[in-house]
């Protein structure tokens, strides 16, 4: 089967890759240009753990052709870390509120609460639970979760009125 | 868990897609949103020699309204769908069910057209399009038919659609004095986003005076596919609808449908629960159309 080149922006910085066309974007990521942040679950859309942005909108990594990405922009995980590496707002507030046991759903969570920070800044518990509605978390740390995407909200509201 | 090895091809136009779908006799598949095609592929239940990628067209996606109806092309993403004013305002049964279809992350790239292309018998586009006797397009190197949604499903994930053809619009007739339409979409399902396990939907027409002037009911995941009840209806037109009437009327259903035992649920509960949710469907759609009344 013939291999096609594509050229990606992730995280902000221009990738390229030749790729068979079965390759998911899950699989490109991980495998091809090393970014093992997103997780790979279920690989048949249930999970939610290789949630990633395309276009900066939530969509599951595994459900999408690496070839689909194509002159498209890809936010991963740690495309959520500060400019020097270090954990960004959202992922200290899952520490801080114990939003992770085992860790295996965190990435994905984490892209959809950012999803969710960045359309709403003040949301509701059930606004919440909508959008983290598809990422499931089989430790059901769904409260602290919750709770830390909270602290994330005020933390930002407060930053930004001080 | 990975696809079987395939050709792809990101189409430019409606015409190279019929043109291939034409060539490959069946052996090539159309990806738009992906999100059933990805699963089948990586399970190995579809094994297509080539993947025709339609999301490179634009004039594919979009919503568009006239005075009578609002059109969706094909490849529109639910989301879109989902968010858009003119579906809020013109044929708000099909947001009410898109708004149990899957989580953001699968409506940001599931399609309009791609749910309905698939066909299943408990999903919540197709039923809803049912209800609201919507009609699809569909393009092959022969040209363009269309076909009423109610011939389109022929039985559980088969459609009218043949290999040869794309869909390229869903248009969705608008009932006239809006403000006197109220609709409702229930459904029952083991986890909010998840198939469900019956659904119904409902869309009532109320003249000034409360009577019942049109009756559209649908039911979903209680027969090989979506499925009307006009017997049902008929028994609402003409009525000025309370209690009584919808008893009365709900005795129809069991008549039309003949659900199925599986893994989720037995037939005897699909019987039972599709009465219930046509009850309460038809209850808040009178309410919403008598909102409108005020």
């Amino acid at each position: 089967m013939s291999k096609l080149e594509i050229a990606v922006t992730v995280n902000g910085k221009k990738v390229s890759g030749t790729v068979e066309p079965r390759m998911s974007l899950l699989d490109f990521l991980r495998s091809e240009i090393g970014l093992t942040g997103t997780h790979m679950g279920c690989e048949h859309g249930v999970c939610g753990a290789c949630s990633i942005l395309l276009d900066d909108v939530p969509v599951r990594s595994c459900l999408m052709l690496a070839v689909q990405a194509n002159n498209h922009s890809v936010t991963t995980v740690e495309g959520l870390c500060n400019d020097d590496g270090s954990t960004g707002e959202l992922q200290d507030a899952f520490r801080d509120a114990h939003g992770m046991q085992c860790g295996y759903c965190t990435p994905g969570m984490l892209i959809s609460a950012h999803a969710l920070l960045e359309a709403n800044k003040d949301p509701s518990v059930d606004d919440i639970k909508e959008a983290i509605g598809g990422n499931l978390c089989r430790c059901t740390g769904y409260i602290q979760i919750i709770e830390s995407i909270q602290l994330a909200a005020t933390r930002k509201v407060e930053a930004g009125s001080s | 868990m990975k696809p079987a090895p395939f050709e792809y091809t990101l189409a430019e136009t409606v015409e190279e897609v019929v043109a291939l779908l034409d060539d490959s006799e069946g052996d090539a598949v159309i990806i738009a949103g992906g999100q059933t095609l990805m699963p089948m592929m990586a399970l190995r239940m579809a094994r297509p020699e080539m993947v025709v990628d339609i999301n490179g067209i634009e004039d594919l996606a979009g919503i568009i309204e006239d005075a009578d109806e609002v059109i969706i092309k094909a490849c529109t993403r639910q989301t879109t769908a989902l968010e858009s004013a003119i579906v809020a305002g013109r044929i708000p049964l099909l947001a009410k069910a898109i708004a149990f279809v899957g989580h953001q992350q699968t409506r940001n790239r599931g399609t309009v057209g791609g749910s309905l292309s698939l066909g299943d018998p408990a999903s919540e586009i197709p039923l809803a399009a049912l209800t609201m006797n919507a009609h699809v397009t569909l393009q092959s190197v022969k040209g363009v038919r269309t076909v009423p949604i109610g011939e389109f499903f022929l039985g559980p994930m088969m459609t009218a659609c043949e290999s040869n053809e794309l869909m390229v619009s869903v248009h969705f007739p608008c009932w006239p004095n809006s403000e006197r339409i109220g609709t409702s979409f229930h459904e029952v399902n083991e986890r909010h986003g998840d198939f469900a396990i019956v659904a119904a939907a409902a869309q009532i027409h109320l003249d000034d005076k409360g009577i019942c002037t049109g009756a559209a009911v649908a039911i979903g995941g209680a027969h090989d596919r979506p499925i009307r009840v006009p017997g049902l209806e008929a028994k609402l037109l003409e009525n000025k609808i309370d209690k009584e009437v919808i008893q009365l009327a709900l005795q129809e259903i069991s008549k039309a449908i003949e659900p199925f035992d599986d893994q989720h649920a037995s037939a005897d509960y699909r019987r039972r629960t599709a009465q219930t949710l046509a009850e309460r469907a038809i209850t808040d759609a009178v309410a919403d159309a008598q909102a409108g009344l005020q």
